[in-house]
């Protein structure tokens, strides 16, 4: 089990929750994700008690973490409320965007990230709000700066449909596979959000760029998925 | 005068606190719907009237300290709320049990238990007093209380003192713009309307002082 990270997502509706564990799954299948939504006679609201049956059989189903997300302020203090009575280390609260945090989360997850790892890609998820390109600037400015042997490559987009969430979801995964820094279009490409954020149609154009140990297989192996049309059509 | 307060006074402020709660029901919704959600009412009767079902539950061990009481409050509304007002209220309630563990309460006991529940608050909310929430009646009624306890006042005292703050201080709320919770993303248009999570504070801290009242009233050692 590679994704051992698991995530539970509160939201004041039962629909919203659980409408928010569907995209977050179909970017991570092997995540264990749980809904806990809404109050347990249907009502707009949050349970306690449906947080804490949510986060306990995650934990007995074999988590080595738990990772909460929530909605709105009250949500928020059920869930702390939670993780405060449950006092186990393997439970941690993120404060991140619900639906953008829940996705960057749960792509962490997938590819192996810890609680802290997958609470900090969840954070990072505010980021997609703001300018994208300033999203990678900084890293891409970073990588840049730090290394001289960089790889570029440069490939067109050929779904039809863009670079949307399941293709963007698989080349953040390639890319942070490997052990190399890879950015796209000046941005992280390990980040799906930011991915997304570029906002790619067919027929785009893919700049590549990659530095570190790995930083030549790491475009090779995005770049084939890329020409596969990642499997689409 | 009761000098110190026992598990029937807490028993007694908890049921007191349900019939408060629901003859006050349509008012907090109404101050909710101004400015929140709309739910306040609602949610603060559901926990209440299932506090008095777990109270009432044959099942349910007997309480034996003040805190025990104060703890299936807490529980109970954390598990039945569903707004704010639940891990809000559950944590006020578990942090005065913890340090209310003893049979009774004295007026340091009292100024203890209400100063344990603002921390509480403060720790869950992340507010402070101007924010327009709860911690606008609850913050005063802890000072108010460690003064007469200071001052070598009663229990009874110290919650008179408490509930009056409080009282002044929901009050305090109306002019104020919302820092926190659902209200914040009114802006001005918060002002003018008084925070519906400080006025069912202000609500509870007064009936706890008329019960210990009450029970002073009744001659000293009166059963319970």
């Amino acid at each position: 089990m590679s994704a051992a990270t698991a995530l539970v997502l509160v939201s004041h509706s039962a629909q919203l929750a659980a409408g928010a564990v569907e995209v977050a799954q179909q970017m991570a299948p092997d995540v264990a994700i749980r809904a806990a939504g809404g109050t347990e006679d249907g009502r707009i609201g949050t349970s306690y008690d449906l947080v804490e049956q949510a986060v306990t059989a995650l934990l007995d189903g074999g988590a080595t973490a738990v990772a909460i997300l929530t909605d709105l302020g009250s949500a928020a203090l059920t869930a702390e409320s939670v993780v405060d009575v449950l006092d186990d280390d393997r439970v941690v609260m993120v404060d991140a965007p619900f639906v953008e945090g829940a996705v960057a989360a749960a792509v962490a997850a997938q590819s192996g990230g810890d609680a802290a790892a997958v609470g900090a890609a969840a954070r990072t998820a505010i980021d997609s709000f703001g300018d994208s390109a300033t999203v990678g600037a900084g890293s891409a400015g970073d990588v840049a700066a730090a290394a001289t042997d960089a790889v570029e490559r440069s490939v067109v987009l050929r779904n039809r449909l863009g670079l949307h969430a399941r293709p963007a979801a698989t080349l953040a995964r390639k890319a942070a596979d490997f052990d190399a820094e890879v950015t796209l279009n000046g941005v992280d490409a390990a980040s799906v959000l930011a991915l997304m954020g570029l906002g790619l149609t067919g027929g785009a154009e893919l700049h590549l760029r990659a530095t570190g140990p790995q930083a030549a297989q790491a475009l090779e192996a995005i770049v084939a998925d890329v020409e596969a049309g990642f499997g689409e059509e | 005068m009761a000098d110190v307060l026992d598990v029937a006074w807490a028993t007694e402020w908890v049921r007191r606190s349900a019939a408060v709660v629901g003859e006050h029901r349509m008012e907090l919704i109404d101050l909710d719907r101004a400015i929140g959600d709309g739910d306040h009412g609602e949610n603060l009767d559901r926990g209440f009237k299932a506090v008095l079902v777990k109270l009432d539950n044959p099942d349910t061990p007997k309480p034996e300290s003040v805190g025990d009481v104060l703890k299936l409050v807490a529980t109970t509304l954390m598990s039945t709320v569903g707004g704010a007002a639940g891990p809000l209220y559950g944590t006020a309630y578990l942090r005065a049990a913890k340090v209310a563990d003893g049979p009774t309460v004295d007026a340091a006991g009292i100024a203890a238990l209400l100063d344990a529940a603002v921390g509480g608050i403060v720790a869950r909310g992340k507010a402070e007093v101007g924010d327009k929430t709860m911690v606008d009646a609850w913050t005063p009624a802890a000072a108010a209380a460690l003064e007469v306890a200071d001052g070598g006042g009663t229990a009874t005292q110290a919650l008179r003192a408490a509930a009056t703050a409080a009282r002044t201080g929901a009050e305090s709320t109306d002019p104020l713009v919302a820092r926190k919770g659902r209200a914040s993303y009114l802006g001005e248009r918060a002002v003018g309307h008084r925070d519906p999570g400080a006025e069912s504070s202000a609500l509870l801290l007064a009936v706890a002082a008329d019960v210990a009242e009450a029970a002073g009233a009744g001659a000293a050692g009166a059963a319970g």
